[in-house]
């Protein structure tokens, strides 16, 4: 818990040869605008998604399990969509920072109820915040679009008006360094004092409360930091797709971020965009072929993961690092 | 508010609070017994319904009276329980009980997501519509309402049957005095003989079938689409919760405030009809987070 083990523990990440993988895997994503101009969209996709995805992460840390988090993705992308649309011309940086402050709003109000359960509880007034939300951009098509949902125009970037090309690359490079800063954040938080505690209530909560902690506010801390993250992720994607509509909300979307988050190592900051970007990839080739049976495809695989490699890829991954290790990386 | 829409309100309430907790007594009885919150039992109430759909449509079709309904309705809920429930049970369900919580959710959310998308592969996206079982029993008119004596008289009297039925099953039964000893502590059971795999899996498969009842049972008075089992699930998860996880009386004093609630709203205010069950499940849970009949657990330290 102090701070010197953790540095020593960084440390010996700079010397795994893990490490350099993640180095060598964020400099091929910087190449793909180049490279592949082809998968960029698919890309800045997954990194989105990933951030969300991370959130989600965050809380599996303390051993919860969201199953509304998709909430949080399309609160933000809808105060972006309502920002655009009562004040055209809004620069990109303030659309995201709206959007994230919607999703922390929202994280806010909700959490404070949320915090109150643990386990089935918590995941089910997740489920239930985001179907509420959910049915509300169905039934008040006035204000909401319905079903069609509402555009997302393209914004100024501090203030200079963008073809869509060079705005998609704006938004691929933000999406990138968001990534690697947030994801950066989130693992130096996890080691904080704030996020040591909040990991504490995974294992015993009720020391927490004999340290004098309010296991409550260390739960809602990480919950902020999970609506967060997801805001930022859900308004990019909003960017990204130029519309949003309820789909965003919709409990399927959820899942969907619960299952890259278990399939990446559930609780591992580098294994939610691991998964994200293996998870979309195999989404945009595989549903062509099985999109009826898509659910059942990723049902079908949470359930081997949960039986047979509770640690997910990253788990997998380090273990084929730490067997051969000193032979040096093999590609991804 | 005149009689005739209070009536109304007050009919549509009970049937559907009827439906709604014969599939929460299934949840609450699984949870209670075996301290797993089950998701895909919203996929098991519409594959009942989808189930008891095909049925009957069948049995018309060879020509035989649309009275066979009633039957097929509880065929087809026992083979939901005995097809899908007891096989869930036996290979998956049963790896899983050493594990935390989450992944005991997680893995029924698995098993939800892939029923999902069986139902489509075997129903198809088209809604399906059935009222047979409606018609046989015509209607009832009460104070010059009228309401199908099927949703006015026999879903309630279901609802209200199995829930004694399951008040005396537990106390005054064998099995059933088997099963509260294994919910009750499963070591001290299991160190007297009591096979609990085997109860566990009687439990399991009960609540199945249960799930497929009320699936069964709401199939002709609503039409069946995909998507039916998601919302079920939450709705009975809100009954449930507000109770109090595990709480069978409490289950159907909820089911009926939320199944009111609901009613009422679309008659006064349509458009907040949905959003009413998970109001009240929030304003009580916020007043009493163990729900209305639940006792806070002892915490291990």
């Amino acid at each position: 818990m102090t701070t010197t083990t953790e540095q020593s523990k960084v440390n010996a990440r700079m010397k795994n040869p893990l490490f350099l993988l993640w180095i060598i895997g964020i400099l091929a994503i910087a190449a793909v605008p180049f490279a592949m101009p082809s998968l960029q969209l698919l890309v800045s996709f997954a990194m989105a998604k990933g951030l969300g995805v991370l959130g989600v992460t965050v809380l599996l840390r303390a051993g919860q399990v969201s199953f509304g988090h998709a909430l949080y993705f399309g609160i933000s992308a809808y105060a972006g969509a309502f920002l655009m649309a009562s004040m055209p011309g809004t620069d990109f940086v303030i659309v995201m920072i709206a959007g994230t402050l919607g999703a922390v709003l929202a994280g806010l109000l909700v959490g404070l109820f949320v915090v109150r359960y643990r386990g089935i509880f918590f995941g089910m007034l997740n489920l239930a915040f985001s179907m509420i939300f959910w049915s509300i951009l169905e039934k008040f098509y006035h204000y909401t679009g319905g079903a069609d949902g509402i555009r997302l125009p393209r914004p100024t970037v501090l203030g200079n008006t963008l073809d869509h090309v060079q705005f998609e690359l704006v938004l691929f490079y933000t999406a990138m360094v968001l990534m690697v800063a947030l994801g950066w954040f989130t693992t130096r938080w996890f080691a904080s004092p704030i996020g040591q505690l909040f990991q504490t209530i995974k294992t015993n909560e009720t020391r927490l409360e004999y340290l004098g902690v309010s296991p409550r506010r260390a739960l809602l801390s990480g919950y902020l930091l999970s609506a967060a993250l997801c805001g930022v992720g859900g308004v990019m994607m909003g960017m990204a797709q130029g519309v949003v509509t309820p789909e965003y909300v919709w409990w399927v979307r959820s899942a969907e971020m619960v299952f890259i988050a278990v399939l990446g190592g559930a609780g591992s900051v580098q294994g939610a965009f691991l998964g994200a970007l293996i998870y979309e990839f195999v989404r945009t080739y595989a549903s062509v072929y099985a999109g009826d049976i898509w659910q059942m495809i990723l049902g079908g695989f949470l359930l081997i993961i949960i039986l047979f490699a509770p640690g997910g890829l990253i788990a997998i991954l380090n273990s084929l690092f730490n067997r051969g290790s000193g032979k040096g990386g093999t590609g991804k | 508010m005149n009689l005739a829409i209070f009536l109304l309100a007050l009919f549509d309430g009970v049937a559907y609070a009827a439906l709604v907790f014969i599939v929460a007594l299934g949840l609450t009885l699984i949870f209670g017994v075996m301290r797993i919150l089950n998701v895909a039992h919203g996929s098991l109430y519409a594959i009942g319904a989808y189930a008891s759909v095909s049925l009957t449509g069948y049995a018309l079709s060879l020509g035989f009276a649309p009275v066979l309904a009633f039957p097929l309705m509880i065929v087809s809920a026992v083979l939901v329980g005995i097809l899908i429930g007891a096989p869930l049970e036996k290979f998956l369900l049963r790896r899983i009980y050493d594990k935390s919580e989450v992944l005991q959710l997680l893995m029924t959310f698995a098993v939800f997501m892939i029923l999902e998308d069986v139902q489509r592969l075997v129903w198809g996206t088209r809604p399906y519509f059935d009222s047979s079982a409606l018609q046989v029993l015509g209607n009832v008119t009460v104070f010059g309402v009228t309401y199908t004596a099927y949703q006015m008289i026999l879903l309630p009297l279901i609802a209200v049957a199995l829930l004694l039925g399951m008040r005396f099953f537990l106390r005054h039964t064998v099995t059933g005095k088997l099963i509260t000893a294994t919910t009750e502590d499963r070591e001290a059971a299991q160190s007297i003989g009591v096979d609990a795999d085997k109860v566990f899996l009687f439990t399991f498969v009960i609540g199945a079938i249960l799930a497929g009842l009320g699936g069964a049972l709401a199939s002709p008075t609503t039409s069946i689409l995909p998507g039916m089992g998601a919302d079920m699930i939450v709705l009975s998860f809100a009954v449930v919760a507000t109770a109090g996880l595990g709480q069978i009386e409490g289950a159907a004093l909820t089911a009926l405030m939320i199944g009111l609630g609901r009613s009422f709203a679309v008659y006064l205010y349509p458009e907040i009809s949905v959003l009413v069950p998970y109001l009240i499940m929030v304003l009580v849970l916020l007043v009493r987070p163990e729900g209305l009949f639940g006792t806070p657990g002892a915490r291990k330290i």
